[in-house]
């Protein structure tokens, strides 16, 4: 903001304002620190997990198989017409997400969004090499490029771009062999779709991470927008007990001789800020309530001899009773309500649906497509022949052979285009296409009827397991 | 949501809307974002020089690189067209009966050859290669010239009834109205469809045997099951290339058809395409 006064117009841009977080320790920072090892160390060391599945298959525990349009994990083998399963898991997750929004805020912001994890990362690495927030200041206003100053900013910007290759580098061992495809990428072997991607994502996290911050969670991202309508009077989150802080130390109120708040303006809670801004002002658009304000605070108020949670996590519900002295309603009051417990049951509905549904699926599937072009062929002794596309999956891990019958009107029989012996044979894990033909001789009643109902089986001939599709046979109407 | 002060503690503007109490503030916009938007100025003034983009009374401005989607098209056919050499020379050597055993040559081909065939023959045999009036129906296993993969491909190298082709599929069916008294048309006409078993007069069809004895059995064969070596119509089946009624029957009978098809070899196909186009009918499900 340009030094203009309040009279004149402002200005209608604004530079960023550099953001210098300090070190700050407490519950909520350590919880942070656990948060970010374990959700790193699961985006980072996932591709690398073996899964034994037989020759046949990859074995890596979790992959996104593309090319061959199948998502592994662990002993759960997806196909694309599985794909609601995915379906289940993003509505799984957008419950979920309702659910800690309406429970506790934009908690998802301040502990395990990957910009907040990265971020965190990121001012990690700046205030090993920098050092704390003073130092790091100093350095940001410190006009002259000394030595010192680039040899830290050049050992900086490395250890960041180090962080951002291997998280690019990461995200391709999710959709091919982790172990070939590093050996690939250093042989320069490796598709160019992998170092199009790695450069990709490198450039991003290391642009997102490193200077952009702040400024992706209050511009480029739509979720602060979408929360404000989750969030309710008994939503827990970030605040300032204005009553107890107020006035603060220095302010024109204790000047004039009002008794002092809690608040010592020690601006602690302001230096922590990864995005910059006093909670002292309420809520506001650009907290993502990452909770160091408290831990800063509650650590003043230590030294001080005054309680902790002069800024806590609250609720809107108790400010009133607060104000006149009462105590808050225990946290537990806030999150069970009939809202939570809503999205808690339709959380686990789904959930136990897909489990449900991942136990009773077939190993052998088909689909029937009829040719509808021509609807039927006469045949040159007057009998009528319809052709369907069956479409045989074998999800088993072996070749199995399989016989096609069907069930409907005793007359119709079951030939196969090119295969004699009556049997199909399909490789393990592929979907095999069998042109089909039903025949109804001349003058029998599906083939002089318009339409008939038919039922098409497939069944393994080695484990005997069935399946069938219903459909319909055309005749000749007379 | 904007902050009621600023850093410097000031009073933030605002726009001056105001709903249900809630006033607009007028907080800057990053500088970032402005430059974004040069940025993008920026690139679409190259993109305006680079790429087709003002449209002209014929055509458009072309741009420095010369883009066309036209060409991009052409680029990619020659790269399909050499993809596919190796396959397609190895389709053109290979005997026809032994493609069925090779997995993907027959895939190849059966592919290769729908493309073809949607565009080369289903215009009179239809996109589903169920024929029409005079067209035959190729999904049947009614074949007037054959039905073994040697003979389609024949018929289609070499077209039906092509007087420019010594090789290709020749024969005409007289046209008996100037032969035949009218009595004697409509009793062989009702003997015809007493053999494939459709209603007709029965006190005509001894008379008409007589008469087709005379002058039919020569090509349809004395049982009038046909005869595919000079594409003679069998008789006595169930299908009929212009319809099995009397009056049908009676007008082939009288003025005779003369089906033509023509040869998709020389300029219009290669050797390759036309193979591949046969095994595709081939494996329609009448292929013999």
């Amino acid at each position: 903001m340009a030094d203009s006064h309040p009279t004149e117009p402002q200005s209608l841009y604004a530079a960023r304002e550099p953001v210098f977080p300090k070190k700050v320790y407490g519950k909520f920072r350590n919880l942070k620190w656990v948060i970010m090892v374990i959700t790193l160390g699961i985006y980072y060391v996932t591709p690398w997990i073996r899964w034994d599945r037989g020759a046949a298959l990859p074995d890596q525990a979790v992959l996104l198989d593309l090319a061959n349009r199948r998502f592994f994990f662990f002993w759960i083998e997806i196909w694309p017409h599985e794909f609601y399963f995915v379906a289940g898991l993003l509505v799984m997750a957008g419950l979920g997400l309702f659910l800690f929004t309406s429970a506790l805020g934009r908690v998802w912001c301040g502990y395990a969004c990957p910009q907040t994890v990265w971020t965190d990362l990121f001012i990690l690495v700046e205030r090993w090499i920098e050092g704390d927030r003073n130092a790091r200041l100093r350095l940001h206003r410190q006009k002259s490029w000394d030595l010192r100053k680039i040899r830290l900013r050049l050992t900086k910007w490395a250890t960041w771009l180090l962080i951002a290759v291997a998280t690019g580098g990461a995200w391709v061992f999710y959709f091919t062999d982790a172990p070939t495809l590093l050996v690939d990428l250093f042989t320069l072997n490796a598709h160019p779709i992998a170092y199009t991607t790695i450069a990709v994502l490198t450039g991003t996290t290391f642009f997102f991470g490193g200077f952009a911050r702040e400024q992706i969670c209050i511009y480029a991202c739509p979720w602060p927008r979408i929360q404000a309508a989750m969030m309710d009077e008994d939503t827990l989150t970030v605040g300032y007990r204005e009553w107890r802080g107020e006035p603060r130390k220095n302010s024109e109120a204790v000047k004039a001789g009002e008794p002092q708040g809690d608040c010592i303006d020690c601006m602690a809670c302001v230096n922590v800020c990864p995005v910059g801004i006093d909670i002292r002002d309420g809520q506001q658009l650009e907290c993502i309530t990452c909770a160091l304000c408290i831990d800063a605070c509650d650590d003043i108020m230590a030294k001080i001899g005054k309680p902790r949670g002069l800024i806590d996590y609250m609720a809107f519900t108790d400010e009133e009773s607060e104000r006149a002295g009462g105590k808050p309603k225990p946290i537990i009051k806030h999150v069970l309500r009939p809202r939570t417990i809503l999205y808690t049951a339709l959380w686990s509905l789904v959930g136990i649906g897909l489990v449900f549904a991942l136990f009773i699926r077939s190993d052998i599937d088909l689909t029937v497509a009829p040719v509808r072009n021509p609807t039927f062929v006469t045949l040159s002794d007057g009998s009528i022949r319809n052709t369907y596309e069956v479409r045989i999956r074998n999800m088993q891990h072996e070749t199995r052979d399989f016989e096609v019958t069907v069930k409907g009107d005793p007359a119709i029989r079951v030939e196969l285009e090119g295969a004699t012996d009556g049997k199909i044979g399909v490789n393990a894990d592929e979907v095999y296409l069998q042109r089909v033909y039903l025949v109804a001789p001349a003058g029998s009643k599906p083939a002089t009827e318009e339409r008939s109902d038919v039922r098409i089986w497939i069944e393994d001939l080695t484990s005997g397991e069935r399946a069938y599709k219903d459909t319909v046979f055309n005749g000749k109407e007379e | 949501m904007a902050k009621q002060t600023n850093k410097k503690n000031q009073e933030v503007e605002t726009t001056g809307h105001q709903w249900d109490g809630i006033e607009e503030y007028n907080n800057p916009l990053p500088r970032w974002w402005l430059w974004t938007f040069y940025a993008c100025i920026v690139w679409a003034l190259w993109y305006v020089v680079a790429y087709p983009a003002w449209p002209l009374v014929q055509g458009a401005t072309a741009g420095y690189k010369g883009w066309s989607t036209r060409a991009n098209v052409a680029v990619e056919l020659a790269e399909a067209d050499a993809a596919n050499a190796a396959i397609n020379a190895k389709l053109e050597t290979v005997e026809l009966t032994e493609v069925a055993g090779d997995p993907e040559l027959q895939g190849y081909a059966t592919s290769a050859g729908n493309a073809v065939f949607k565009t080369w023959c289903a215009q009179c045999h239809g996109s589903g290669a169920a024929g029409a009036k005079g067209y035959p129906n190729l999904l049947d296993n009614d074949w007037l010239w054959g039905g073994t993969i040697e003979d389609i491909h024949t018929t289609i190298a070499h077209g039906i009834r092509n007087e420019e082709d010594a090789d290709a599929r020749y024969s005409q069916m007289p046209a008996f109205g100037e032969m035949l008294e009218p009595a004697q048309i409509e009793q062989v006409v009702n003997y015809v469809m007493s053999i494939s078993g459709e209603p007709q007069d029965a006190s005509l069809v001894a008379e008409g045997q007589t008469v087709f004895m005379d002058n039919c059995a020569a090509c349809h064969g004395e049982a009038g099951e046909g005869d595919i070596y000079q594409g003679a119509p069998n008789l006595a089946d169930a299908i009929w290339l212009y319809g099995g009624s009397f009056d049908t029957i009676k007008e082939t009978v009288t003025y005779s058809r003369f089906g033509v098809m023509p040869p998709m070899g020389g300029a219009d196909l290669s050797e390759a395409e036309i193979r591949a186009v046969a095994i595709y009918v081939h494996q329609l499900g009448g292929g013999e």
